[in-house]
């Protein structure tokens, strides 16, 4: 998978938003959700996007995902740019590039957790394949589950049942809405422990949005966003690391609604 | 309380609005029906009241011979007429020339009014009704003042395509068939509108000229009361000099006698519409139930907050039933807006047949209305009972919980509660079968009731088979939006269950007639082949009586070897001590040459005054070969007849069948209603027929049928009753499918996040319309399959009840398969809003709709 390294690129780029702007609204009620974000995620990494509510976290994971389109600005996944895409291309794209884990709800409630799992390679009318569906399963531990519908399974079960099905279609890239969002230190740790062996293990690329600082220390690197921007970036972080940066954007964020 | 009720109306107006249509259209049909048969009725009554005189002198007897089209030969003179008009009592005495066996050809020589109404040809002389006004009215042009001049009513002229002054076709009974007059005016009676007669006025000469051959003298009387004279002294008075034959009756016995006799006919008009009205409201309640229960499940959340907040049970139930009263008021309302609309459509619709009821006697009475309104509260409450019961059965701790689904109980006690009501459906209609006491009907029809019930309530269970079917099918074609679909249609049984029984009611009947129909059709071609054993029949498509040139003309045809006339004509016979009005079939000498009848007893020779009976006529009359009946004809007199034989039932002749030569003792004129030929050996079939048509080729609504001709006539009058019913039914089915799109549509809403999950991790747009679609068929096969089921064994039950009527049994196959294909049709348009719905989805809003 190393076909046309980019000039000066030590790493090749899974996703990237050039100038990425989203507004909501209009004149006096206009919000801007991402105001200009320029960024490249890499293969092969593990990536946290950290920040204060409203900061435009989730925003800017929907325009990379092909799930909304921004306002203005490009966004690019597997060298696609999504700007000219129909809808039919984008669900194309979204099925068979794009992996997703949201907060909560995340499977369809009348498949099994199989059925679950495969759902985008059969709406595709694609052949899984079986070693990689095996591996993927034996993975998140979820082998003796297969059979059961969601009702049947606890809240971590469902979520890793969700980074399976993102994980089976081999996509470009997978993004994760605060997936642990809903679940205790255990099942966070089941989830989070799955994401990293997925990037170390099959050179997988995620994306995960978290308010969780131990959630980020799973990960290779973080972007800080406030106000629609990115302010902030850190590498191999640990969790000290990680909760000076957030208390300082804080502040900022304070000091600023004071001034204003 | 009312205003949180006030609130969900409103904020769920668009779930509502589709529910409420099912109100609307099943009141309106009900609103319809009787706005219908009450402007019907006034029609009728309007031109029964205004066309009668304070008295009329006619034939005598318990027979009115002109209301069936015999005519009698026995007349007034002008003198009798002088001697009438002389009498103190009498104001004014006008005598009538009514005239039987004439035709009005349009201008594209068709008959006008086809088979409906008959046509009413009389001269034209000014006289008053019960109510002393002018029993006709012009409307345009002139009366008929010589021959050669002719009268019109105003929708009769409309229809044939004449204008004033135009040059008009008749055929009239005698001389010169076909004749034409010249449209001096058109007229109708004062009572408004025709009901679809047609009225020929002529000028008094011409009339006696073709209708009494000439003679000065007329059939009937009409008489004015003077100034103070009572209508019974008025007839009493001219009783005394009535000439021998006739009698003289008040305006109100003649009246009454015509509204007996056309509100029997208005009555099963009325019946009739009726019943659909019923299926369609039934059908209805089915998803107003179904609605409801999905909206409280849908609301279980705010139902336990309520009750958590410290709303008692109570105020929840009544909270969900001032919903569906409001909703019923509001659905009610518009239902009998719309009924109004439909009763001048069903106007319509029987117009082209021949029927004219005027707009302004289709309005809404109060007892329409309280009727509407009644049926339609009562029927939305009962519906929304049991789900309002539910929303209160929500422990209040559900409010904190996440599994937000009212509890269903298990649907093992439906089911034993549903077997044990299915046996007995069983135990009824057999009972019906083996001929328990009363009409055997009535047994089967509640049997059959509690069976269509009982697959209401049991299709979640028994309907799984065809769903798994359809899942597996579905994703076998579609692929995984297939396998959706038929796990989405699976996850709700109940609700899949309800939406299709809806579907299932209307199905059922539209099954059942259609096997009763296609047996008949069988039964009838049967018969035909079996009894019908002359080579050609000549009819009038009104079966009336028609001039007897035509078949003497038609004996005269090379190559016919027997020509068989017969005359049908009314008559009383008294059956235990009450006059019994039938019909007698009088036939000539060669009617047993052609037909052959089984003879119970005695011979089928009759001669003189003799008369054979049926089997089922000698029944009803205790009377049998060698016994002496009474029988009273047209124009008052009785005749003992002596029964020289009893006959196996057969429709070739009727159950009292006479010698000609008894209606000619009885003063009846002759005409023929129906003659039989046999071709004679050796002779060109195709060329007789031709030369049998050329004589009638001046009469063209006359036709000369062989018997696949007349298998076919018969097979379409059963095949137009049966389009009729089918398009009353339509009306069920139509509401059934709304309560697809409801369901559909609540479904889509209720499982917004699970598409905008599907979309996100990668489902079309078309595969959502395709998913949704597919849902939408298998609820419609269901209820196809389940009615169609049903309406198989209900049929096939209720034909081997009238097997005696019904002897053949045949299933319309090809109806049903097409009825299936129609049903995958309105699965497939059902789904189009939902579906569309679902696909404008936004997918980041639907996915984080709560
Ligand atoms: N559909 C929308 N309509 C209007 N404004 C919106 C919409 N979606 C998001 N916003 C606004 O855009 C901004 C960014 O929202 P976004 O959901 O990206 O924040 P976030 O960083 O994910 O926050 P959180 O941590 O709370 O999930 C917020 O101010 C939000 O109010
Ligand atoms: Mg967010």
């Amino acid at each position: 998978m190393t076909e046309q390294p980019r000039e000066g690129a030590v790493a090749e780029v899974a996703a990237s938003a050039r100038d990425l702007v989203k507004t909501y609204g209009k004149g006096e009620a206009e919000v801007r959700a991402l105001d200009g974000v320029s960024v490249d995620l890499m293969k092969g990494e593990f990536t946290a996007v950290m920040g204060p509510s409203g900061s435009g976290k989730s925003t800017l994971m929907h325009c990379l995902a092909a799930l909304d389109t921004p306002t203005s600005g490009e966004a690019i996944v597997d060298g696609t740019s999504l700007g000219r895409l129909k809808d039919k291309d984008l669900t194309t794209l979204r099925r068979e590039r794009v992996g997703f884990v949201f907060q909560s709800f995340n499977l369809v409630p009348t498949l099994s957790a199989e059925e679950n799992i495969l759902l985008p390679l059969s709406l595709a009318g694609r052949k899984p394949d079986r070693d990689w569906f095996d591996q993927v399963v034996d993975s998140v531990g979820l082998r003796d589950r297969l059979g059961h519908r969601p009702s049947e399974m606890s809240g971590g079960q469902q979520q890793r049942v969700a980074c399976a099905r993102a994980l089976v279609s081999k996509p470009s890239i997978v993004f994760a809405d605060e997936p642990t969002g809903n679940l205790d230190s255990t099942s966070s740790a089941e989830v989070l422990g799955f994401l990293r062996r997925s990037v170390d293990e099959f050179g997988q690329t995620v994306v995960m949005v978290t308010h969780d600082p131990v959630a980020a220390s799973y990960t290779d690197r973080i972007l800080f966003l406030a106000d629609g921007l990115i302010v902030d970036e850190l590498r191999e972080p640990d969790r000290d690391a990680i909760l000076e940066k957030m208390s300082k954007l804080q502040d900022v964020a304070a000091a600023r609604k004071q001034a204003g | 309380m009312f205003r949180l009720t006030w609130r969900n109306l409103l904020a769920r107006k668009v779930r509502l609005l589709m529910s409420t249509l099912a109100i609307v259209l099943g009141i309106g049909f009900l609103a319809g029906v009787m706005t219908f048969s009450t402007g019907l009725n006034a029609t009728f009554d309007n031109i029964v009241e205004g066309s009668t005189p304070d008295a009329q002198v006619r034939p005598a007897g318990d027979v009115q011979g002109a209301n069936a089209g015999v005519g009698t030969t026995s007349l007034v003179t002008p003198a009798d007429v002088d001697k009438l008009a002389a009498l103190p009592e009498v104001a004014q005495a006008t005598g009538s020339v009514d005239g039987l066996g004439s035709f009005l050809l349009g201008k594209d020589d068709k008959l006008v009014g086809g088979q409906g109404a008959p046509t009413l040809a009389f001269n034209y002389a000014p006289s008053e009704n019960i109510q002393g006004e002018q029993v006709l009215e012009l409307v345009e042009g002139g009366w008929p003042e010589k021959p050669g001049e002719v009268t019109l009513d105003a929708s009769s002229a409309e229809r044939g395509g004449y204008a004033v002054g135009d040059t008009v076709t008749l055929i009239v009974p005698s001389g010169q068939p076909r004749r034409t007059f010249t449209l001096v005016g058109t007229a109708e009676f004062n009572g408004g509108g025709t009901a679809g007669a047609t009225l020929v006025l002529l000028d008094t000469k011409e009339a006696q000229e073709i209708f009494l051959d000439g003679a000065d003298a007329f059939t009937s009387v009409s008489l004015t009361a003077a100034d103070g004279v009572s209508r019974t002294e008025l007839a009493d008075a001219a009783k005394a000099v009535v000439p021998e034959g006739f009698t003289a009756v008040t305006g109100d016995k003649v009246i009454k006698e015509q509204q007996d006799q056309i509100g029997q006919f208005l009555d099963v008009i009325s019946i009739f519409l009726t019943t659909f009205a019923v299926i369609a409201i039934v059908v209805g309640a089915f998803i107003i139930f179904n609605t409801f229960s999905i909206l409280v499940s849908q609301r279980v959340r705010e139902s336990a907050l309520l009750r958590a907040l410290g709303a008692s049970k109570r105020q929840v139930t009544r909270s969900v039933l001032i919903e569906a009263f409001l909703m019923a008021l509001v659905g009610s309302t518009l239902g009998l807006l719309l009924g109004l609309g439909l009763s001048r459509g069903l106007a319509g619709l029987f117009r082209t047949f021949g029927l004219d009821i005027a707009g302004e006697v289709l309005t809404l009475t109060p007892f329409t209305i309280a009727s509407g309104y009644v049926t339609g509260i009562v029927v939305t409450m009962v519906a929304a009972f049991v789900p309002a019961r539910r929303a209160a059965k929500v422990p209040p701790v559900a409010a904190m919980r996440d599994d937000l689904t009212v509890q269903e109980k298990g649907m093992r006690r439906r089911l034993v509660l549903g077997t044990i009501a299915m046996v007995v459906g069983v135990a009824l209609v057999a009972a019906g079968l083996v001929g328990a006491p009363g009409t055997d009907a009535i047994w089967i029809g509640a049997g059959a009731v509690i069976w269509v019930v009982t697959t209401a309530v049991l299709a979640p269970v028994v309907g799984r088979p065809v769903l798994l079917l359809s899942r597996s099918v579905f994703g076998r074609i579609f692929g995984t939006a297939g396998r959706l679909a038929g796990e989405n249609a699976l996850r709700s049984p109940r609700r899949t269950g309800a939406t299709a029984s809806a579907l299932m009611i209307g199905l059922a009947v539209v099954s059942a007639v259609g096997v009763l129909a296609s047996s008949l059709s069988a039964t009838q071609d049967k018969i035909v082949d079996d009894q019908f054993t002359s080579d050609f029949l000549v009819q009038l498509p009104t079966f009336q009586g028609f001039p007897t040139q035509y078949g003497d003309q038609m004996e005269e045809v090379d190559g016919v070897d027997l020509v068989s006339r017969q005359q049908g004509v009314p008559v009383s016979i008294e059956v235990a001590g009450t006059p019994d009005q039938t019909f007698a079939n009088g036939v000539d000498a060669a009617f047993t040459e052609i037909y052959t009848l089984k003879m119970v007893s005695g011979t089928d020779q009759i001669s003189g005054d003799q008369a054979l009976l049926s089997e089922g006529r000698s029944d009803d009359l205790k009377a049998t070969t060698g016994d002496t009946i009474e029988v009273q004809f047209p124009g008052g007199k009785t005749i003992p007849l002596e029964v020289a034989g009893v006959f196996e039932d057969t429709p070739v002749t009727s159950g009292l069948t006479v010698p000609l030569a008894v209606l000619d003792e009885a003063g009846v004129k002759r005409s023929d209603s129906s003659i039989s030929i046999n071709v004679a050996d050796g002779a060109d079939r195709g060329a007789v027929k031709q030369d049998l048509e050329d004589v009638v080729k001046d009469l063209p609504i006359l036709s000369v049928q062989d018997k696949q001709e007349f298998k076919e006539l018969i097979s379409g009058q059963v095949n137009q009753l049966l389009y009729v019913i089918y398009g009353l039914l339509a009306l069920a089915v139509v509401i059934a499918v709304i309560g697809i799109v409801n369901t559909l549509s609540l479904s889509v809403l209720e499982r917004t996040r699970e598409i905008g999950l599907l979309r996100a991790v990668g489902l079309s747009r078309r595969k959502l319309r395709t998913m949704i679609t597919l849902e939408s068929v298998a609820i419609a096969v269901l209820g196809a399959v389940l009615g169609m089921a049903l309406g198989l064994v209900i049929g096939v039950v209720l034909r081997q009840s009238l097997k005696d009527d019904l002897t053949e049994l045949a299933l319309p196959i090809s109806s049903l398969a097409l009825f299936l294909v129609v049903a995958v049709i309105f699965g497939v348009l059902a789904a189009v809003i939902p579906a569309v719905r679902a696909s404008r989805m936004k997918v980041l809003q639907a996915i984080a709709t709560e």
